[in-house]
């Protein structure tokens, strides 16, 4: 055992990375204050961030090989924290870059934005730690509201102001419910710790289950929100049209891979004992959300609303994971979260390439004849649109990803056959999206005199990076397997997940 | 030959070589056409070296695959195996293999590629080397799909398929081409995935038991298939048949077929014709009859095929006749010849297997080179509406010859390849489901009407339209292309021993596979008893069976 959590210096190194993350912010916030009459002040804040991001990385990948392990108390240092991290610091080491772009393009000369990116980024951190349910409601707090402001950064637009002031009246209120769940939960347990709260529910409750199952509920509708699962998804795609581009990749690609792997901690930790109670709701949810999204994402002409529906897609399929409790759920999510993480912030980065000042250039026909204009781009944009629509080669790790997916629920003790073939079934509907856009920039001529903008250095980096990881790891998938499986064991979670086993 | 091809090892690499050559083409293709842009501006220089490149990486490709001719062995089983891990966590291999019935599909790509490839010589002139990339790539892709032993990488190389096609009909396609490489794509990704749904259900189904990893090599697929409920084999019987059907394609999931046809260039409808639609026939023989052989014999499920295939067999001649456009017409025809084709399958005697693999092949000659024809004729007058022709004999009697060869080809007459077929298909049937096969011979009467008249519209009638007095005849490369697959024409109607004797073997054991499946069906519905494993599909399948013999 490395580190003893009951002293606060053994809590402070086990949140080793986290602590490099937020103090980092701290350190940037000054430097931000001293910078603010320099032209270029956000660009510099934003490397910044971007160095203390791969220094927290650095961390992340030491604790992780060094195989790390701790006492058990409110954080947890298991395998599937430090696989989240990773995934969670390379989608805002992507954002981070986007942004810079993306602020000199909108003429946002505001340097705290990457400040409150990492703030956020700590936020996540944390909640893939999570294991004591109030520090998991404290860090979903420290990301929210730093996404909160984040989305309204850019104070000349009114589709921002309106996103963030959206964001933040319904976040606040989707809190609320997670909250009172939080509270039911303890009521009827008598704790927040995930592994008492196991145990509890493993010992039967009684007359309590009632109040719990009020509890799982309620914190069922606070992470449906969070993740933007049906119907509790009104409203990603308002908030992600009118965020700045690099926000919205932030949001489709960090938050919720940081809120959905709280949501699979909480529900693989503590509530497998009363697996009855949730799986008809959540398997509900998860069908409703891909039926949802895929059928919506149809007529939409804006592309940010667009990939917004896509991600609520998405979110229907990455739901599967927490169906499961199986470990190979676990990794299916990491595996899918690679991918999804790699396709979102590519898109978002051809979106913003494509994009000009004041949000213009967004509908989806501004996108035709890309590919006799910008060859490279119109064939990053194809690469990740087939990796969301999860075709093989081509879409390179998408189809891993569903395949992981559809995997996970076919096998494990609880096979899901309706599940699976809702996936495959949503997905032949959002080929339709997809490929509509797709077939826009490849089949239809340029309209003459449209030129895309000077892309930058940062957004080309990003968008080859992603194109060549989705299709490299598309067909070496190997290693990707190897890190997905490596990292979804959790601590003190064999035990109930066998009791469900054998109930079967 | 044999000892020759022995010497070199021929057998362990002409798989992985096949499928690497075109690739590897592409990959050098790409490259250049990168650099001739950047470099050189591209121009008319840099396009040849693009299309001589294709045409020799496509020439080398047949070349390499000739040997498998010599060096197939018609009772060996699997043959030419060539084998890695790819994906050992989830028992993912690239496998590859071949035998009696996937041998010709692998011949016929093989030797179609590069006559096809000539046809857009002069007619593709923008993106020339993105164009030809995309075939190389979509041979690789349709080869791997007929070599493939892992059902993980048939789908894989299934769905390949799918993505150069769409941008071969959606970039250099015609005037609707958004609209049916859109339709295209998506109805073959449904059936698809449902059939993704039923592999992964025989790969986890015959997962190791003691380490939980699945096993997707068609061995396995096999083996767990038999183990399976009835119930579970019916499901995924329809999950794969939903992938096989949309391809084939099965009335009425034919819709899709005649606005790829019309489209896509001439190159893309031969491609599509000639090979793509073979993989969802080459799949009922693959995985459907092996796989599942108590579902196809049941009464039902093989009332509803066969009624299906026949209703396509009739359906596609009739609209075929009342075509205007050349292209349309042709890709009516074809919806009739797969029917044909499904129904000789799952007549299930080795005649009409046999007759079912012998249209296959001989569709894939005839219909492949009447797209070539009509290809040229519209590159010479960009139309192909009937009405805009008339007397082309006069003015271009080679290709009247050529053209009379490929519709006779094509009408079954008797000398040529589609006359071996057609009649196995009808002989061995009739065997089994005389009014069937009746009522199909009628379609061969149908279709002596459409394409003769068709025919007769093209070719003969007055020469009374001004623009058609000038129309050069076939040049050189034209007849190049033509020349090797009239005289294949010929030699298989004259002489299809060779071929029907190295695809016996595996079709014999292939119905041998079955029988007692039928023959239990038959004394079930005998005896009105189950015998069987008794099932509520089973039961309602005999209550609600469809009198069709």
């Amino acid at each position: 055992m490395d580190f003893d959590l009951a002293t606060p210096f053994g809590l402070t190194m086990a949140l080793g990375p986290d602590v490099i993350v937020m103090a980092g912010a701290m350190v940037l916030m000054l430097v931000a204050a001293f910078l603010k009459d320099k032209p270029h002040a956000q660009r510099t804040v934003g490397i910044g961030a971007i160095v203390v991001c791969v220094i927290a990385l650095g961390a992340v990948l030491m604790y992780a090989m060094g195989g790390r392990t701790a006492s058990s108390g409110p954080v947890a240092v298991d395998p599937f924290r430090w696989a989240v991290d990773i995934i969670v610091l390379v989608a805002t080491i992507g954002s981070l870059a986007l942004g810079i772009d993306d602020n000199d393009r909108e003429q946002i000369n505001i340097a705290e934005t990457h400040v409150l990116m990492l703030f956020a980024t700590s936020g996540m951190m944390l909640l893939a730690a999570a294991r004591d349910l109030m520090v998991l409601f404290l860090a979903l707090e420290l990301m929210s509201i730093s996404t909160y402001v984040m989305c309204g950064i850019n104070r000349r637009s009114p589709r921002a102001a309106e996103s963030a002031l959206k964001y933040f009246l319904l976040g606040s209120f989707s809190t609320g419910f997670l909250l009172f769940g939080i509270a039911l939960t303890y009521g009827a347990t008598g704790s927040t710790e995930l592994n008492v709260i196991a145990s509890a529910v493993a010992g039967g409750l009684g007359e309590r289950q009632l109040l719990l199952n009020g509890g799982i509920a309620l914190m069922l509708i606070g992470f449906g929100f969070k993740v933007s699962a049906a119907p509790f998804h009104m409203w990603a795609p308002d908030v992600y049209e009118g965020a700045p581009t690099a926000v919205t990749a932030y949001m489709a690609a960090g938050v919720k891979a940081a809120a959905f792997a709280a949501m699979l901690r909480v529900w693989t930790e503590a509530f497998p004992g009363s697996v009855d109670a949730w799986r008809g709701p959540l398997t509900v949810v998860a069908v409703t959300t891909m039926i949802v999204g895929s059928i919506v994402a149809l007529p939409q002409r804006n592309v940010k609303r667009m990939l917004a529906y896509s991600s609520i897609v998405h979110s229907g399929y990455i739901l599967i994971a927490a169906l499961t409790i199986t470990e190979t759920g676990r990794s299916a999510y990491l595996f899918y979260l690679v991918s999804y993480t790699l396709a979102t912030l590519g898109s978002f980065g051809v979106v913003g390439a494509v994009s000009k000042q004041n949000e213009g250039k967004l509908n989806v026909l501004d996108y035709s004849g890309l590919w006799h204009e910008r060859p490279w781009l119109a064939m990053s944009m194809g690469i990740y649109m087939f990796a969301l629509l999860g075709f093989p080669v081509f879409g390179g790790t998408g189809f891993f990803a569903k395949w992981y997916m559809l995997d996970a629920s076919l096998a494990g003790p609880l096979k899901m056959p309706g599940v699976a073939t809702a996936l495959v079934l949503t997905s032949c509907v959002s080929a339709g999206f997809y490929l509509y856009l797709v077939t826009l920039m490849f089949m239809k001529e340029r309209p003459t005199g449209e030129r895309v903008g000077h892309t930058g250095q940062l957004t080309r980096v990003v968008i080859g990076a992603t194109a060549l990881a989705i299709v490299f790891l598309g067909v070496f998938s190997s290693p990707l397997i190897r890190w997905a499986e490596e990292g979804s064991p959790m601590t003190g979670i064999s035990a109930p997940v066998a009791g469900v086993a054998e109930s079967r | 030959m044999n000892a020759f091809l022995q010497s070199i090892g021929y057998a362990n690499w002409v798989l992985p070589v096949m499928l690497a050559i075109p690739l590897l083409g592409a990959g050098f293709l790409w490259f250049h056409g990168f650099v001739a842009e950047r470099a050189l501006k591209g121009g008319p220089a840099s396009d040849d070296i693009g299309r001589w490149v294709t045409f020799a990486t496509f020439a080398a490709n047949f070349v390499v695959s000739l040997g498998l001719w010599w060096a197939f062995d018609p009772h060996g089983g699997w043959q030419f195996e060539f084998s890695i891990p790819w994906l050992p966590r989830w028992g993912v291999t690239f496998s590859l293999a071949i035998d009696g019935i996937s041998i010709f599909l692998v011949l016929l790509t093989s030797f179609l590629m590069p006559i096809a490839v000539l046809s857009g010589w002069t007619s593709i002139d923008r993106r020339v080397h993105t164009y030809h990339a995309l075939f190389l790539v979509l041979t690789t892709a349709m080869l791997g799909v007929f070599m493939a032993r892992d059902t993980f990488l048939f789908y894989v190389m299934w769905e390949i398929v799918l993505v150069p096609m769409f941008f071969i009909i959606g970039v250099w396609g015609g005037e609707r081409r958004m609209y049916a490489a859109t339709k295209f794509f998506i109805y073959t990704f449904i059936g698809s995935l449902l059939m993704l749904l039923g592999i992964l259900y025989l790969g986890i189904a015959a997962a190791d038991p003691i380490t939980g990893r699945p096993d997707f090599s068609y061995d396995a697929a096999f083996r767990i298939a038999q183990t399976l409920s009835s119930t579970e084999r019916t499901w995924l019987f329809f999950a794969f048949f939903s992938a096989f059907a949309v391809k084939i394609p099965l009335f009425p999931f034919h819709t899709w077929l005649p606005d790829a046809h019309v489209e896509a260039p001439t190159e893309g409808s031969v491609d599509l014709a000639a090979i793509l639609l073979k993989m969802g026939t080459y799949g009922l023989l693959r995985f459907s009859l092996p796989l599942f052989p108590d579902v196809v014999a049941n009464p039902t499920v093989r009332s509803v095929v066969l009624g299906l295939a026949v209703v396509g067999v009739i359906y596609g001649a009739l609209v075929a006749l009342v075509q205007t456009d050349f292209k349309r017409l042709v890709a009516y025809s074809s919806v009739s010849h797969m029917g044909l084709v499904v129904l000789g399958i799952f007549a299930l005697t080795p005649e009409s297997m046999q007759g079912a693999m012998m249209v296959q092949i001989s569709h894939g000659l005839s219909t492949g080179a009447l797209f070539l024809m009509i290809g040229m004729l519209y590159d010479r007058r960009h139309t192909r509406l009937f009405s805009a022709f008339g007397g082309l004999a006069r003015v271009m009697p080679l290709y009247g010859l050529f053209l009379m060869i490929c519709v006779m080809s094509s009408i079954a007459v008797p000398g040529t390849n589609g006359f071996i077929g057609e009649f196995l298909v009808l002989a061995g049937s009739f065997q089994t489901y005389p009014i069937l096969a009746v009522v199909s011979a009628i379609s061969v009467v149908l279709s002596a009407i459409f394409v003769l008249w068709a025919l007769q519209r093209v070719i003969f009638n007055p020469l009374d339209k001004p623009e058609n007095l000038k129309i050069p005849d076939m040049n050189w490369r034209e007849v190049a292309m033509m020349v090797p697959v009239a005289t294949i024409i010929f030699y298989i109607g004259l002489h299809p021993a060779p071929l029907l004797r190295r695809m016996e073997p595996r079709l014999q054991e292939l119905v041998q596979q079955i029988q007692p499946h039928v023959a239990a069906a038959a004394a079930k519905r005998a005896t009105g008893v189950a015998t069987g494993v008794a099932t509520p599909v089973a039961v309602t399948a005999d209550s609600v069976r469809i009198p069709l013999r």
